[in-house]
């Protein structure tokens, strides 16, 4: 059976694409040189565009003089230009925030891969177009086919150029539109040579370098295969939503192996395009390994720089650590189906390779049914970086120390010469070396193995305090000592930065441990925020402040802010708020807003951008891109926690705003009837007394007696459901202070003395019951409904006990009646809001209890109802006592 | 002028008039006010014996009317409330007022109210030598305290708290009255002692010092003596 499932990921992809609906349409005008005649197919374009009634805005106009274009351009509204000044001279430039501000449907932008001058927002003129186009407004802009990054390198190569000013293929293969403008490079030249491109002084000029016939040809083949690459991608992407005939293969995956080295951008740009060609996922990985950390700075930042292209240019990466880079890299590359391994050519000499073995060699070895791609390192396009092994901040120091190094042994070996044996010497320069090795780096161990074996032969082989050697087999000696030393210092050097680099990741990872294990269980978006800002701080130093989105308002509130405050200056606050807009990092460091203090980062969860994480770091602490990514996993941790809390405030909410609903309804019903029945009573008799007063004095005083129950019974109603709504909606504020028991109950029978009637009230209480700290009136209140309680549940014969009594650390109070049983199941539903044992039995509206849990509940007690050996309920309320009541042991004052 | 005594009702509420006036209308001369200004006017115009002020007024609240009126006229003031406005109570006592119901009243207990404030009003310091109520008998001068003709032996604090509630008999006396008077200005905050003295006297006093006749308890304010006539 043929297969038609659709891949994902192509899927995926598309529904991306119309997501994109909201976001502008972007059109590339793409040409294989200056003069084909971009701007002007642009132009003409966007005049028939008007002309349809589109709002077509000119953004900014590459200012070339050419008359041909400048009269096309003529009639179009035109946006005004920036204009940055920058050391004297001043700049134009595209000004973005008005092209925002102005908002039309289409802007055209002339030249893609323009730098911006500093001080503007990006520094490339497609991240403004990048921003454009989230705004939601239609882009066309232009653009030379050797300004696409992956194609930087084969340029290069042909022209002997290295263009600077790239643009990632992502924007041009993710553009909706591309049209290729394209002239024979016979006709452009001539073109040149009319002075209709650059003005005459510059024709020769560029005749000679760029515009060679040679060169425009092999650039218009470029041009012509990006294009055509293009179209072969429509037509897979239409295919496969057509559930075509296509069979359904197994995406290609490649991944290309980062090294610290400046050929790694080549690498990468590379694999891209293989990875178009094959139409496979990219996935660009480095290992940090212990071995890296001999590398130098510059290394290690072109391996981060590298990383960054690949990002740039789509790809996934992935920072591994570990010792063991082949088998890291093979493991991953399983772990995620990577079909294809590319990695660099190495550049060291064979020699070398034989003693410590290449990772490209090792690659193919082991990687099994992976291909591996070798690419080698071929022209430089960027100057060879030097190789600096060392700081060399502290070389006099060290320098020293080696010297001193070899000074003691020295003198130790004369002490011990002719007691023991010259062989003991050499181990005694051994053991310096060692020191040196462990405590410098390997190039003053090499020093010390030199300086040993010098001092050796100068003072303890014969002929001593010379150089010259009577016994041949002492050369073996020196040759052996050396070897040996060397050695050491090489093994000691790497031990020492393997536990270095070690302990520096096992402190990074138990911070992030640390981070993911509080943020599991920490509910405040605050506790979050300033957990997360002091391990931020402890790994990167620096000051970190956590911005998070109110979501109420929308702003940035600081939780907590930095000790300085810096992200409240209003820069900063403005740079804040961009990378919370469009989700994307900017600050120092990065290509947008570089002039800012902090380093912004958005904290990007499942619903969007929750928050930014503010850092300012001490300088070059970021450099490398193992902590980079640190960072953006620490960022990823908070945002998922802070998410993770609004989503718990969100269910929270709910579940709360469905609890109000129903009480709301509960109350309504209740309300209307339990309200309604003592009103129509008192409206009733008091209508009837008012109209035939008099007559009947019997019935009169039987009417004002209805009248004064009900209203009694009505009154009581309104208390509980004020009483009720009080404690609900503010955490009631308590009086506490020490009561007597006897007292708060004296007082509740005095106030249900009418209700009780003629039952029987039984108190026991013992004459050393200790005071209780509560609060009287929210106390009384539970006594009072209590009381009320059993006053409607029984009639007269019933009798009330009420008892306490202590039981240490608890004082347990029971309120009993002989009334009726409850049900099985009853003794707990009768503490719920509304609830009554019987629709018919008048008085309140069942919300007496649960006002009672709710207060002695608020005093840290319990209150429960069980049934009584025979017939009746009793309520039992538990209080924990108070352990040190107020002493009364001196008598305040002077008896008279 | 006739012998009847006046009162003045200050209340906003146009139904709480109605009905006082309807239950006093019988013993007293009465007039309204229906502002915090109209009742400080009231008072000085027409010297009232006695002033039924609400706590809740449009212009100002009572507690503001009872400190200004203290200020220059010793008028007695009960203070009509709500229920939960416990401590707005306290303060207007403590401001001057010489009692206060809750409402909803009966009219019966506003009637007894009035009565013991205006007997307070014309003896300030008490009952005479000897205070009786439901065979509760206290002399002044004797010291002598005796419940149905049976003496009964009171330490000194617990008869200097009988006293104060004494010479205040039928009002209501706050918590920090009773503490101040009793103990000294600086037990103010004392609760306990006032609790537990206020036990040992009932269990003294009382037949059933749960349900007490003689000392009740003013819920979340302080304490009275009853006095039955």
């Amino acid at each position: 059976m043929a297969d038609f499932r659709p891949d994902p990921e192509a899927l995926l992809a598309q529904l991306k694409g119309e997501e994109r609906s909201a976001r502008g349409r972007l059109k590339v005008y793409l040409g294989m040189a200056a003069g084909v005649g971009k701007t002007y197919a642009m132009l003409s374009a966007a005049r028939e565009c008007r002309k349809r009634g589109i709002d077509v805005v000119l953004g900014y106009l590459e200012p070339h003089g050419r008359a041909e274009t400048e009269a096309m351009a003529e009639g179009l509204e035109t946006l005004p230009e920036r204009v940055v000044g920058h050391r004297n001279i001043t700049m134009k430039e595209f000004d973005l925030d008005a092209a925002l501000l102005r908002k039309p449907t289409l802007i055209l932008v002339d030249e893609l891969a323009h730098s911006n001058a500093m001080g503007s927002r990006h520094r490339k003129r497609w991240q403004d177009i990048e921003e454009l186009l989230q705004a939601g407004i239609d882009v066309h802009t232009t653009i030379n086919v050797q300004h696409i990054e992956s194609l930087r390198d084969t340029v290069a190569k042909i022209t002997g150029v290295v263009v600077g000013e790239t643009v990632p293929d992502a924007l041009i293969t993710g553009a909706d539109e591309v049209e290729l403008v394209d002239i024979p490079p016979e006709e452009l030249i001539q073109r040149l040579q009319e002075g209709k491109i650059y003005e005459a002084s510059k024709v020769q000029q560029a005749l000679e370098r760029f515009f060679r016939k040679g060169n425009l040809l092999a650039l218009r083949k470029l041009a012509l295969r990006q294009t055509t690459e293009r179209v072969d991608q429509q037509v897979r992407t239409f295919r496969s939503t057509q559930r075509g005939s296509e069979p359904w293969r197994t995406a290609e995956r490649i991944m290309v192996g980062i090294a610290p080295s400046p050929l790694s951008a080549r690498l990468v740009r590379e694999s891209r395009r293989l990875a178009n060609s094959l139409h496979a996922e990219l996935l660009a990985v480095w290992v940090d390994a212990p071995r890296a950390a001999g590398i130098s700075e510059q290394d290690r930042k072109a391996a981060q720089d590298a990383l960054e292209l690949a990002e740039e240019l789509g790809a996934e990466t992935i920072v591994l650590a570990g010792s063991d880079i082949v088998g890291q890299v093979l493991s991953l590359a399983r772990d995620r189906n990577v079909t294809t391994i590319v990695v660099g050519k190495p550049v060291r000499s064979r020699w070398l390779e034989l003693v410590s073995g290449s990772v490209a060699d090792e690659l193919i070895r082991a990687s099994g049914d992976i291909n591996i791609h070798v690419i080698s390192g071929g022209v430089e396009t960027g100057p060879r970086s030097k190789i600096q092994r060392e700081t060399p901040t502290a070389t006099w120091k060290s320098y020293g120390m080696v010297v001193l190094m070899g000074g003691l042994c020295t003198l130790i070996g004369l002490g011990m010469q002719g007691r023991f044996d010259l062989a003991n010497i050499v181990m005694i320069y051994l053991l310096g070396v060692t020191l040196i090795a462990f405590h410098f780096g390997q190039r003053e161990a090499a020093l010390a193995s030199l300086l040993s074996v010098g001092l050796f032969d100068f003072c303890f082989v014969n002929p001593r305090w010379s150089f010259a050697v009577s016994d041949v087999q002492f050369l073996v000696t020196f040759g052996v000592m050396l070897l040996v030393s060397l050695l050491i210092s090489s093994l000691t050097s790497r031990l020492k930065s393997q536990a270095t680099s070690l302990s520096l990741r096992e402190r990074r990872t138990a911070a992030l441990y640390d981070l993911s294990k509080k943020m599991s269980r920490t509910r405040s978006r605050r506790e979050i925020g300033e957990f997360a800002a002091m391990k931020i701080q402890e790994v990167f130093g620096g000051e970190v402040a956590v911005l998070v989105r109110s979501r109420k308002s929308g702003d940035l509130f600081g939780a907590p802010e930095s000790k300085s405050g810096f992200e409240r200056e209003p820069n900063e606050r403005g740079v804040a708020k961009w990378v919370l807009e469009h989700s994307t990092r900017a600050g120092t460091e990065t290509d947008t807003l570089p002039g800012s203090a902090g380093l912004y980062l958005p904290l990007v969860a499942e619903t969007g951008c929750v928050g930014v994480l503010a850092l300012r770091p001490v300088t070059g602490q970021l450099d490398d891109a193992g902590r980079m990514h640190l960072l953006e996993t620490f960022a990823n941790q908070l945002a998922v926690a802070i998410e993770r809390t609004n989503m718990a405030k969100d269910s929270h909410d709910a579940s709360l705003s469905v609890e109000t609903e129903r009480l709301r309804s509960t109350l309504l019903s209740s309300v209307s009837h339990d309200l309604r029945t003592p009103l129509a009573v008192i409206v009733g008799a008091a209508e009837t007394l008012k109209e035939t007063m008099g007559p009947n004095p019997v019935r009169d005083r039987e009417l004002a007696i209805s009248i004064h129950t009900e209203a009694d019974h009505l009154n009581r109603l309104v208390r509980n459901l004020l009483d009720m709504t009080r404690l609900e909606t503010q955490p009631v504020s308590m009086h506490r202070d020490w009561h007597s028991l006897e007292e708060l109950i004296g007082s509740a029978l005095s106030r249900t003395e009418v209700l009780i009637g003629e039952r029987s009230v039984h108190l026991d209480f013992p004459a050393d019951l200790p005071l209780v700290f509560v609060d009287g009136l929210l106390f009384e209140q539970v006594f009072v409904n209590l009381l009320e309680n059993a006053a409607k549940y029984s009639s007269p014969p019933n009798q009330i006990w009420i008892q306490a009594s202590t039981h240490a650390p608890l004082l347990r109070i029971t309120f009993a009646n002989d009334g009726p049983s409850l049900l099985a199941g009853e003794e707990e539903r009768i503490f719920g809001k509304f609830q009554r044992l019987s629709a018919n039995i008048g008085g309140g509206c069942g919300l007496g209890l649960a006002i009672c849990r709710a207060i002695v509940e608020s005093h840290g007690g319990i209150i429960y109802a069980e049934n009584r050996l025979g017939s009746g309920v009793q309520f039992i309320l538990e209080l924990p006592l108070m352990v040190i009541a107020p002493s009364m042991a001196t008598r305040p004052i002077a008896n008279e | 002028m006739n012998d009847l005594k006046t009162i003045l009702i200050v209340d906003d509420e146009l139904a709480i008039r109605r009905f006082l006036r309807a239950s006093l209308s019988d013993g007293f001369s009465l007039f309204e006010a229906e502002t915090g200004a109209q009742a400080i006017q009231g008072v000085a115009r027409q010297n009232p014996d006695l002033m039924l002020l609400d706590l809740g007024l449009p212009d100002m609240d009572g507690l503001e009317v009872t400190r200004q009126v203290r200020e220059w006229s010793l008028v007695p003031i009960i203070i009509l409330s709500a229920r939960g406005q416990e401590q707005d109570k306290i303060l207007a006592l403590d401001a001057g007022a010489d009692d206060y119901l809750t409402k909803p009243f009966a009219i019966g207990e506003l009637q007894a109210r009035i009565r013991a404030a205006l007997r307070h009003a014309k003896a300030p310091q008490g009952t005479g030598a000897i205070f009786s109520s439901q065979g509760l008998e206290v002399d002044h001068v004797a010291r002598r305290v005796t419940v149905r003709g049976t003496e009964i032996k009171l330490t000194p604090i617990e008869y200097r708290l009988l006293s104060e509630l004494v010479r205040h008999a039928g009002l209501v006396l706050t918590h920090r009255h009773l503490l101040t008077h009793v103990w000294g200005p600086e037990y103010a905050d004392e609760m306990h002692y006032l609790r537990v003295y206020m036990g040992q006297l009932r269990h003294k006093l009382e037949t059933e010092p749960a349900r007490p006749q003689h000392l009740i308890t003013e819920p979340g304010v302080g304490y009275r003596l009853r006095v039955v006539e």
